[in-house]
């Protein structure tokens, strides 16, 4: 069935620069392979297109676990000179965890 | 030599809580207390402020959290490190001596100089950013290196209660004190990694005990309004247990801290400081008891040749405006407002920014389909090189309400000066860190 990333998993949003960091932490460790299988670096990209330009890295932290995503091009310039109201990006958490993935074993 | 130290962080940012470090240096049981006040653009402000007045440039929170907290650091010999200095350590450390003359304190203040490379730099040094030389961003303000742990180390050698420092990579703040108690080798790559770890997990201070994380019914934090800041106890070999003081709100767990040990992170394998660049990928985190977390396995590999320099530039002004809309069709009423707008600002200004608050304002769309919001805020701003025309951005909002759509209300204008950032790398050896103590 179809589930939102909202009700399996915690993130934070970080900045440096013009890039987003995004983590997204799985509340059971046991939903760890599921988010490696789902949420891949395309789906990201895809998903935040409104509000990533540029490349979507994700890396794989097992020994939380956790992804992170580093966005970059995402916050309009950046912090400084950026015209948006979020200009860190601190919101931005919250967009990803409204991604809708597909678990096959619920 | 100590087998266990105590540090606290009492601030996380420029104008974070006061009453956090106060409870900590009461109750804390600390041996050293850090306040992180200086994010990437306040170190340009403050060399604003310090060219047109030489005696400032230093954080303007200092006064208030230096006589707050004085008497207690003094009388619980507690010593405290952090960045306040911001583009004037010096002035920061004679206005300390100040204070401490006026409560009928002695206190030694040492201050940490160097990272002001601004005269070193020419401006066709290669932005990190853009690939352009830096001058073309505009009219460079300020250049301040990302100094580390071997610059605040003699300043620990000497007897300063107090030590204040400009630019200085966050971690260091906390990779600096465990240096000197233990004795690490700045060339235990392992050991030097791990006290990276604990300065990240602590340099946002309440980030790690429940702020930035409370959802209420998914991820519940108590008592916020009393948020307490984190300490932790290092052991000689390393390990880190995090707590908070008993009866301070929060709450420090599992998930908080995986939450801050990826805060800003662009590579879980290479977290680069001026120390040494870390690895995050072995790291273990327990919960050892309530509020109660340990982290270890932090290694590294060898710092870096070079230091990250901070350059502020004149980004000139932005001018915002906003309105509010109610009931029904206060979208569709916004939109008109934001229409009328971009007709009459669009061709004046190359960068304009149109949001619709309480819909699509900070993720710039909305995801998923919600009900239309009852208010809804138009917010406009604009950037330009002049106040002149940056001002119209809130002059034009404001004339919505006798020229635009029905039932506009609460206009709001706002000018503000913007500092730029953009970063460039420097060689360790043009730096030179200085160490000056003050005697009050």
């Amino acid at each position: 069935m179809k589930i939102k990333l909202y009700d399996i998993a915690h993130s934070r949003a970080g900045d440096k620069g013009n890039t987003l960091t995004l983590s997204l932490i799985p509340y059971k460790p046991e939903d760890y392979p599921l988010l490696c299988d789902q949420v891949t670096a395309d789906v990201v990209k895809t998903h935040l297109n409104a509000i990533v330009a540029g490349e979507v890295i994700r890396y794989e932290v097992p020994n939380l676990p956790a992804l992170q995503f580093v966005c970059h091009q995402a916050l309009t310039g950046g912090v400084t000179t950026s015209l948006t109201m979020d200009t860190h990006g601190k919101s931005l958490s919250y967009a990803l965890l409204e991604l809708w993935i597909d678990d096959p074993n619920r | 030599m100590k087998e266990r130290i105590r540090i606290g962080c009492g601030a996380g940012f420029s104008g974070d809580r006061l009453e956090p470090a106060l409870i900590l240096a009461q109750q804390g049981e600390l041996d050293y207390l850090i306040l992180e006040c200086l994010a990437e653009r306040t170190i340009a402000l403050a060399q604003k402020r310090k060219r047109q007045d030489p005696t400032k440039g230093y954080d303007p929170l200092l006064e208030r959290r230096i006589e707050l907290l004085l008497p207690v650091l003094l009388a619980n010999n507690v010593r405290l490190i952090t960045n306040m200095g911001a583009a004037n350590p010096v002035a920061a450390a004679e206005k300390i001596g100040e204070i401490a003359r006026r409560l009928n304190l002695s206190v030694t203040v040492a201050a940490i100089t160097g990272d002001d490379v601004f005269s070193q730099l020419t401006g066709d040094e290669i932005a990190l950013e853009t690939g352009l030389p830096l001058k073309t961003a505009g009219s460079l303000l300020s250049a301040n290196a990302y100094l580390g742990t071997d610059s605040i180390l003699p300043a620990l050698a000497t007897d300063a209660q107090i030590i204040i420092t400009g630019r200085v990579a966050d971690p260091s703040l906390f990779v600096a004190p465990l240096v000197h108690e233990f004795g690490w080798s700045l060339a235990d790559v392992n050991q030097i990694g791990q006290a990276t770890v604990i300065g990240h997990l602590m340099e946002c201070a309440g980030q790690l005990t429940g702020g930035y994380f409370a959802d209420p019914a998914k991820k519940d934090i108590p008592d916020m309004a009393h948020l307490g800041h984190p300490f932790v106890d290092v052991s000689i070999d390393g390990t880190a247990i995090f707590g908070k003081v008993a009866n301070t709100g929060g709450h420090l767990s599992l998930a908080t801290a995986k939450e801050q040990l990826l805060y800003e992170v662009m590579d879980p394998a290479r977290y680069v400081t001026p120390d040494v660049v870390a690895d995050f990928t072995q790291v273990r985190l327990e919960e050892v008891g309530l509020n109660q977390v340990k982290a270890t396995g932090g290694q590294g590999h060898p710092r870096p040749d070079t230091l990250k320099v901070s350059v502020g530039y004149d980004a000139g002004y932005i001018g915002e405006g906003e309105i509010s809309y109610a009931g029904s069709n206060a979208l569709g009423r916004a939109k008109l407002a934001g229409a009328i707008i971009q007709e009459r600002l669009a061709n004046q200004f190359t960068d304009l920014r149109v949001d619709y608050i309480g819909s699509t304002s900070v993720h710039r769309r909305a995801f998923g389909t919600y009900p239309e919001p009852y208010e809804i805020r138009l917010r406009v701003a604009g950037r330009s090189t002049t106040l002149q025309q940056a001002a119209l951005v809130g002059e034009e909002v404001e004339a919505l309400y006798t020229n635009g759509p029905a039932a506009g209300g609460g206009a709001r204008k706002y000018v503000h000066e913007i500092v730029g950032i953009v970063s460039t790398l420097i060689e360790r050896t043009q730096v030179s860190p200085q160490v000056t103590v003050f005697k009050a």
